[in-house]
């Protein structure tokens, strides 16, 4: 079953000037359908104002549709009953761990969310600790989160998210403000959770070198789907990317300009290891 | 407590220079560079601008930072004015300029920053992000900085938003021989265009050299929390199954030449990888 499916999405931003009155409409998700499967590993690429964001803040009811109509688990978004229930299967990780974390220490920030479930005390320090075992922060829990780097504070962040025990996970550029070793850990971290826990996870980036683990990947312009398919499909057209404004990674770069030279290497190899066998080495 | 952000720190920066800072989250990077212009004062210690100490007497730290222009991280937050040019205008008319020329600096910042001209009378609220982050870096331009120093330029942008910024910066260096320092967490983005790479980690510079011998070190780098472009790890892979090609290089173009150079030399070009070159 479909962990996630929108049919004809449609979403509109009316801008306004400062009298109140209408100036224009921007449609800022453009008749999407689509669906995911539970336990899948999406990632979306899309440019800057492509409505990749504007999408994934469907997935948490966090904007409803203007028109179409999106599923959470089965449960229609535009449902008011739904929403708490439909925050809690589907969470959310942003760009910016210090907007994220509330609390004074580690554990408790990650407690704050099955608290405001009404979970029982004693599951809520059970799920803390499942939840930051799966981070790898769990030696961190006494620490105040000021004191953890960026990639930590993000791990925190998803750790929160865990504790409510959603199905599925969206993560919007997670990585985007941290450091090389930062952004490594949070995507160990995405996808243990994705292969160890089956949670269904949503990548937002602009990193290609995230992607190439993912089952399937949705490329977004101007509100729509683009493309669609796995990483080597996607990296396998460098030109067509390199015009909605993406890239690939190096190494898929490289491969597609030694082809362009005369090697006879296969599209879309994603990896160090791939190319050395190609090259025969 | 005292905590130590910056440890005995010696560096020189010759005009013109380009320059990578890098350094894991909390390793001083941004720090220092505040100290450039004289937004936090050295506990100990002395910097010199062409010679003359910024916090001694006297010293006309105003001029400084006209002189030397900081750009912040995600600079579009502080974006503020009813439009885009007046928001430019804002630097340069705190320096005291006349009227016209702040508004030619404007004028001209924003065509550096290859910003048109149906966007100047515009909200700056309505610009995309991209456009946005190039208006700042224009508000900080417009007071002809002889040092730029940009705090992560490209962080949250895509990938052509990424190359069309670090061009631009890239071109006006050239231009007007302005020195540029580049803070920044994107290995790829510094190997592409700086000159020179200084890291930091625990408060100290642990390396200041040319970037491929900076990466030649790419394993200490990972232990600070840092790395080498995704390049330098497959030069070395190729290297290690024994094909000659030189593990200081850093960009795509270079790397293409390399192996084809090197597969060319091995004579393996056309039984090794099976087949012929079309």
């Amino acid at each position: 079953m479909a962990i996630i499916e929108t049919r004809d999405l449609v979403f509109e931003y009316i801008r306004r000037d400062e009298e109140g009155n209408v100036e224009g409409i921007t449609r800022a998700v453009d008749d999407v359908s689509l669906s995911v499967k539970q336990g899948e590993f999406i990632a979306i690429l899309g440019h800057n104002g492509s409505g990749k964001s504007t999408l994934a803040k469907h997935i948490n009811a966090i904007l409803y549709p203007t028109e179409g109509t999106v599923w959470v688990d089965g449960m229609d978004t535009s449902d008011d009953e739904s929403l708490w229930e439909i925050r809690q299967r589907a969470g959310m990780v942003f760009q910016n761990p210090d907007n994220q974390i509330i609390g004074q220490v580690v554990e408790e920030d990650v407690g704050f969310g099955p608290e405001n479930l009404g979970v029982p005390t004693k599951e809520i320090w059970e799920r803390v600790e499942e939840s930051l075992k799966a981070v790898g922060m769990y030696e961190f829990r006494k620490y105040s989160p000021n004191k953890l780097s960026g990639g930590q504070k993000q791990r925190v962040s998803i750790a929160g998210v865990i504790a409510m025990h959603p199905k599925c996970i969206v993560l919007d550029e997670p990585t985007a403000m941290l450091d090389p070793s930062g952004r490594r850990e949070v995507i160990r971290a995405a996808r243990a959770l994705n292969d160890v826990e089956e949670i269904t996870v949503i990548l937002i980036t602009h990193y290609m070198e995230e992607i190439i683990y993912a089952d399937r990947v949705f490329v977004m312009d101007k509100g729509k789907v683009a493309m669609e398919g796995t990483p080597r499909e996607i990296f396998s057209h460098v030109e067509k990317l390199q015009s909605l404004r993406l890239d690939v990674p190096q190494v898929t770069m490289l491969s597609h300009e030694l082809k362009k030279s005369g090697l006879p290497l296969p599209d879309g190899i994603l990896t160090t290891q791939e190319l050395v066998e190609a090259l025969g080495l | 407590m005292a905590h130590a952000a910056l440890t005995d720190i010696n560096l020189v920066i010759p005009d013109g220079q380009f320059i990578g800072l890098i350094g894991h989250t909390g390793s001083g990077k941004s720090t220092l560079v505040q100290h450039l212009n004289g937004l936090l004062k050295p506990t100990d210690g002395v910097i010199y601008y062409n010679g003359a100490d910024i916090n001694g007497d006297g010293f006309d730290k105003k001029e400084l930072r006209g002189k030397v222009g900081l750009v912040f991280q995600y600079p579009e937050h502080q974006l503020f004015e009813i439009d885009v040019f007046t928001d430019v205008c804002f630097g340069p008319k705190n320096l005291g300029l006349d009227r016209k020329e702040v508004e030619l600096r404007a004028y001209a910042a924003l065509k550096q920053v290859g910003l048109e001209d149906e966007y100047f009378y515009q909200s700056p609220f309505d610009l995309s992000g991209g456009q946005k982050r190039r208006a700042a870096i224009a508000g900080v331009l417009a007071m002809k900085p002889e040092v730029l120093i940009l705090d992560e330029p490209t962080a949250g942008l895509d990938p052509k938003g990424r190359d069309e910024i670090l061009d631009q910066i890239a071109g006006l260096r050239e231009e007007t021989g302005m020195t540029v320092i580049l803070v920044s967490h994107s290995m790829e983005d510094v190997a592409k265009y700086v000159d020179r790479i200084i890291v930091m980690n625990k408060s100290r510079v642990m390396m200041d050299d040319e970037p491929g011998a900076v990466f030649r070190r790419y394993r200490e780098l990972e232990e600070v929390g840092l790395a080498a472009p995704q390049i330098t790890y497959i030069m070395h892979a190729l290297r290690e199954k024994g094909l000659a090609v030189d593990t200081d290089i850093t960009s795509v173009e270079e790397a293409r030449d390399a192996i084809l150079h090197a597969l060319a030399a091995q004579g393996r070009q056309d039984r090794g990888v099976g087949g012929s070159p079309c």
